[in-house]
C-alpha cells in the first residue's frame, strides 16, 4: 500500500482499538437468542404469512447487528453508510416490485 | 508555500471519498454485488414458492436441529473473526492467528454439517437430474415425490444452499491463506485428497472437492508471485467477507429451512 492507504488503514485500525470485547459478545449473544426465538416460533403453528413477517423482521435485525457491529459499518463515515446501504436496498426493492406481483399472478391465474 | 505547511497536515494525505483505504472499499463493492447475486437467488426461491401450489415442507426436526447448529457455528465464527481483527489491530500476531484458525474451524464445521445434510437428502430421494443416482438405494417415497412433483424445490434449494456453501468454502480458504500463508497450500492439497478419496463417486462432493485443488493452484500462484505478510487491514478485509457469508445465512436459514419445516 502507498502512504495514503497506510494512513487510512492506520486510522481505521485506531478507530477499532477502542471497541471493547464485551460489546462483540453481547451482539453474538443477541444473535443466538434471536435464532433460538426463530426456531421456537417455527413450531407454534402460526399462519405462514404472519410467521414469515416475524422471521424476516428478526432476520433484518440480525443483519443490521452483523453489518453495524461485526462489519463495523456503524463506525464508518456517513457517506459510506448511506451509499452502500441505499444502493443495495434500492436494488432489492426493484426486484420486489418486478417479481412478486408476477408470482402472485401465476398462483391465482395460472400459467397461460 | 506548500499546502501542507499552511494546513499543517502531511502532504501525502488525501482523504478518500469514503474515508477509508481502497482495499476495504473494493471489498465492500464486491460484497454489494454479491448481495445482489444472493438476493436474486432468494427471490427465485421465493418466486417459486409463491407461484407453485403444493410447495413441500419436507424438513423434519432433525434437519431443523442440524441447520440450527450450523447457524450457531456461523455466528460463533463471526465472533471469533471479529476477535481476530481486534487482535490484529492490537498487534497481537499470535492471537490473530489463533482466532483466525478458530474461525476456520467453525466454518469447516458448518461445511461438514451442511455436506452431511445434503448427502442425507440426496440419499432420501431429494435430488437433481444432474446428480448421479445412489446405487442400491431405494429413495424414500416422500422425497422422491417432491423431486418429481415440485422439481423447483430441489433446483432452488440446491442452487441457493450450494452457492452459499461454495462461499463458505472459499472463505475458509481465504482465511487460511491470511493466517498461514504458504504453509496453508500443502494443507489445502491434503484436504482436497481427503475430500476426494473419502467421498463416494456418486456424491456431488466427490467432484465438488476439486474446488480445493483449483483454489490451491490459484492461491499457490498468487503467493509465489507476490509473497507478503498480511497486516491488520488484510485481516479486516477478510473479516468483511466472512461476516457477509454469515449475514446471507441469516436469510437462508428462516426462508429455506424454517418456512419449510414439517410440523407434525
Amino acid at each position: 500500500m502507498d502512504t495514503i492507504q497506510v494512513a487510512l488503514a492506520e486510522r481505521a485500525a485506531e478507530q477499532q482499538r477502542h471497541h471493547g470485547k464485551a460489546l462483540f459478545f453481547w451482539v453474538w449473544g443477541a444473535l443466538l437468542v434471536m435464532t433460538a426465538v426463530e426456531v421456537i416460533l417455527t413450531y407454534q403453528n402460526m399462519q405462514p404469512g404472519k410467521m414469515l413477517t416475524i422471521l424476516l423482521g428478526l432476520s433484518f435485525v440480525k443483519a443490521a447487528l452483523i453489518i453495524g457491529y461485526f462489519m463495523h459499518l456503524k463506525y464508518e463515515v456517513s457517506r459510506m453508510k448511506w451509499l452502500t446501504m441505499c444502493s443495495v436496498v434500492a436494488c432489492l426493492i426493484l426486484m420486489t416490485i418486478f417479481f412478486f406481483p408476477d408470482a402472485f399472478r401465476i398462483l391465482y391465474l395460472g400459467v397461460k | 508555500m506548500a499546502d501542507s505547511a499552511v494546513h499543517d497536515i502531511p502532504s501525502v494525505y488525501e482523504p478518500s471519498l469514503f474515508g477509508t483505504y481502497s482495499k476495504k472499499i473494493g471489498m465492500w463493492l464486491f460484497l454489494l454485488s454479491d448481495s445482489l447475486t444472493f438476493g436474486a437467488l432468494l427471490y427465485a426461491y421465493s418466486y417459486g414458492r409463491i407461484s407453485t401450489a403444493g410447495w413441500p415442507t419436507p424438513f423434519h426436526s432433525e434437519s431443523i436441529v442440524n441447520a440450527t447448529i450450523m447457524t450457531a457455528f456461523l455466528l460463533t465464527s463471526s465472533l471469533t473473526m471479529v476477535l481476530a481483527v481486534r487482535a490484529s489491530v492490537h498487534g497481537d500476531a499470535k492471537g490473530q492467528r489463533l482466532w483466525l484458525l478458530a474461525t476456520m474451524l467453525c466454518g469447516t464445521g458448518f461445511i461438514i454439517l451442511h455436506g452431511r445434510e445434503w448427502s442425507n437428502l440426496i440419499a432420501e430421494g431429494l435430488t437433481l437430474p444432474m446428480f448421479p443416482k445412489v446405487p442400491g438405494h431405494e429413495a424414500a417415497s416422500e422425497f422422491a415425490n417432491v423431486s418429481k412433483v415440485v422439481p423447483q424445490f430441489g433446483a432452488t434449494f440446491f442452487t441457493l444452499t450450494g452457492m452459499h456453501m461454495l462461499h463458505v468454502t472459499l472463505g475458509v480458504i481465504y482465511l487460511g491463506v491470511v493466517a498461514l500463508r504458504r504453509t496453508f497450500i500443502p494443507v489445502l492439497l491434503g484436504l482436497w485428497l481427503v475430500a476426494w478419496l473419502a467421498t463416494p463417486a456418486y456424491s456431488p462432493f466427490h467432484y465438488g472437492a476439486h474446488v480445493l485443488l483449483i483454489a490451491a493452484i490459484v492461491c499457490g500462484t498468487i503467493l509465489w508471485l507476490k509473497p507478503k505478510v498480511y497486516d491488520s487491514s488484510d485481516v479486516e478485509v477478510a473479516g468483511l467477507y466472512w461476516h457477509f457469508v454469515d449475514l446471507v445465512w441469516m436469510f437462508i436459514f428462516p426462508l429455506v429451512y424454517l418456512m419449510s419445516a414439517k410440523i407434525l
